[in-house]
C-alpha cells in the first residue's frame, strides 16, 4: 500500500517538475482551460438559478391572461369582456389587470407601472423596485414626481421599496392605486389593460381558452404554462448568446484535443526515450502523462466551478451583466438564490476531464510503446 | 514538503470548497431572507407574469406578453434590441390560438 503510494507520490513529483519546466505553456493551457470551465460553469449555475426564480415568481402568475387584439397590436380589453368570460363554466375569478409602461424622459429608463387593490396602496402613495429607487435616487418617505397624459404633474410618496432580492420580478415596477394609474395615463375607465382569468380545473385550461377565442375572436388567451414556458426557454442551448458561448467552449475544446491527438512535441518524446532508458516502465511513463491531464484537467476544473459560483451567487454575474443590459436603464441585480444541479456539474466534469485526460495518454502510449533509442533519436 | 504533497493539499482543499458548494446552496435557500419572502409574497399577489431581465422593450420586459410580431416595433432599422432578444428562443405555440 505505502509502495505504491510512495510511487504515485514521486510520479506526482515529477509530473509537477515537468510541468514547471515548460510553465509558461502550461500556465496558459491552465488558465485557457480554466476560462472555459468558469464560463460554462457560470453559464450552468446561472440558467438553472434563473429558472428556479423563475419557476417560484411565475407560480403566482394567473391561469390566464385575456389580451385584445386591435389591428395586430394589443388593445385595452372593455368591462363586459371580464362580465361574459365569468360566465364561462369553469372560470372562477375574472381580475382586469391595469399596467402599462412609463417612459421617464429624466432618465431614458421605462418603468412597469401597476394599480394595486391593495389596500396598503392609497391614492397619492407608491410601492417601488428597487431598480427605480436607485435611478431616481429615492427612499421612503420621498416624492416621485411623475408626469400625467395631459402633462399635469402627478406626485407620489414612496410607502416602501421592494428589496433587491425582489429585483428579478419588481426593479422597475412602480405600484399604484387605481386611481391615480386613471389619473396618470389618462386611462379610460370601463376599461383593462388585460383580464387575469382563473380556471377551477387546470385541465380544462385550454377548453376554457378556445371557448374565450371562440366568444371574442379578437381576444388572445396566453396560458400560464405558456409563460412559464417562455421563461424555462430562456437561454436555451439554440439561444444566440449561449450558442456562441458554447460553440466557443467546443472550439477550445477541439483546439487542446488536436493538440494533445497529434502528438507529443520533440522534448516531450525525448523525454519518454530517456525515462525508458533509464529503466522506466511503459505504465510509469503512462502514470505519468496521467498525472500531467489530470493536474491540468482537475485543477482547471474545480477552480474554474469553485470560481462561476463565487461569480454568480456572490458576485451577482458583472460578467453576464454588461452581455445581458443592453440598452436597458434600470438592471436588476441578480441576488440568485444558488441551485446547484449535480447532473451538470457531471456532464461539465465529463465534458471536459475525462477527453483532455485520455487525449494526454494516447499519443504518449504510442511513444512509450517504441524503443528507447529511437525515441531519443526522433 | 513534497511539491506532490503540496498539490496535493491544494487540490483537496479545492475539492473541499467544491463539495461544499451544495451544502452552501442548501443554506442560503433555506435561510434566504423572510423580507425577501414576504415581498415575494406581496409580487405574487399582484399576478406578475414576467421576469425583469430587460427593460429597454415591451417586449424584452414581458416576454410572455409580447405581441407576436414583436421586433420591428421601435423603428425601421431595429430588428430587436441585441443582446436581451437573442436570449431566448422563440416560443412555439402548440395551441390552436387565435
Amino acid at each position: 500500500m505505502n509502495q505504491a503510494l510512495e510511487r504515485h507520490l514521486n510520479i506526482l513529483d515529477f509530473t509537477l517538475a515537468s510541468l514547471l519546466r515548460r510553465r509558461a505553456k502550461n500556465l496558459s493551457l491552465l488558465a485557457i482551460y480554466l476560462l472555459v470551465v468558469f464560463m460554462l460553469a457560470s453559464l450552468a449555475f446561472f440558467v438553472t438559478a434563473l429558472k428556479k426564480e423563475a419557476t417560484i415568481i411565475l407560480s403566482g402568475a394567473p391561469d390566464m391572461i385575456v389580451q385584445r387584439l386591435m389591428a395586430g397590436r394589443q388593445d385595452l380589453v372593455p368591462a363586459d369582456y371580464a362580465v361574459e368570460i365569468a360566465k364561462i363554466r369553469g372560470v372562477t375569478a375574472v381580475r382586469p389587470r391595469l399596467w402599462g409602461y412609463y417612459y421617464d424622459a429624466l432618465n431614458g429608463a421605462n418603468y412597469t407601472i401597476m394599480a394595486s387593490e391593495d389596500p396598503a396602496v392609497v391614492p397619492g402613495s407608491a410601492t417601488i423596485g428597487a431598480g427605480v429607487a436607485k435611478a431616481r435616487n429615492l427612499a421612503v418617505g420621498d416624492l416621485l414626481p411623475l408626469i400625467s397624459y395631459d402633462k399635469s404633474p402627478v406626485m407620489l410618496e414612496i410607502n416602501s421599496i421592494y428589496p433587491h432580492g425582489a429585483d428579478l420580478a419588481a426593479a422597475d415596477l412602480i405600484v399604484i392605486s387605481p386611481d391615480d394609474f386613471h389619473q396618470l395615463f389618462n386611462f379610460p375607465g370601463g376599461q383593462a389593460t388585460d383580464l387575469a382569468v382563473t380556471v377551477r380545473n387546470p385541465k380544462e385550461m385550454s377548453t376554457v381558452a378556445a371557448k374565450i377565442a371562440g366568444t371574442f375572436p379578437d381576444s388572445r388567451p396566453i396560458l400560464k404554462s405558456e409563460i412559464q414556458r417562455t421563461y424555462q426557454s430562456i437561454f436555451d442551448w439554440r439561444g444566440g448568446m449561449t450558442l456562441i458561448l458554447l460553440t466557443s467552449a467546443l472550439i477550445s475544446f477541439i483546439i487542446f484535443a488536436w493538440d494533445k491527438a497529434t502528438g507529443l512535441s520533440a522534448d516531450e518524446r525525448k523525454e519518454i526515450g530517456i525515462l525508458k532508458s533509464i529503466g522506466w516502465e511503459t505504465s510509469d511513463v503512462l502514470l505519468l502523462k496521467f498525472w500531467e491531464g489530470l493536474v491540468i484537467s482537475l485543477t482547471a476544473f474545480l477552480l474554474g466551478v469553485v470560481l462561476a459560483y463565487g461569480h454568480v451567487f456572490l458576485l451577482s454575474a458583472p460578467l453576464f451583466a454588461q452581455a445581458l443590459k443592453g440598452w436597458s436603464v434600470i438592471y436588476p441585480r441578480f441576488q440568485l438564490v444558488p441551485v446547484v444541479d449535480a447532473y451538470q456539474l457531471s456532464v461539465l466534469f465529463f465534458l471536459t476531464v475525462v477527453p483532455y485526460t485520455t487525449a494526454t495518454i494516447i499519443p504518449c502510449w504510442r511513444a512509450a510503446t517504441i524503443d528507447p533509442d529511437a525515441a531519443m533519436r526522433y | 514538503m513534497r511539491r506532490s504533497v503540496k498539490y496535493l493539499l491544494f487540490t483537496v482543499a479545492i475539492l473541499a470548497i467544491f463539495l461544499l458548494l451544495p451544502l452552501h446552496a442548501h443554506y442560503i435557500q433555506r435561510h434566504s431572507g423572510d423580507e425577501i419572502k414576504l415581498q415575494m409574497t406581496k409580487l405574487q399577489r399582484l399576478h406578475v407574469t414576467d421576469l425583469c431581465l430587460a427593460t429597454e422593450a415591451r417586449y424584452t420586459r414581458h416576454l410572455a406578453l409580447a405581441d407576436r410580431h414583436a421586433p420591428f416595433q421601435e423603428h425601421p432599422l431595429a430588428l430587436e434590441h441585441f443582446p436581451s432578444g437573442s436570449m431566448i428562443l422563440p416560443n412555439l405555440l402548440t395551441r390552436d390560438t387565435p
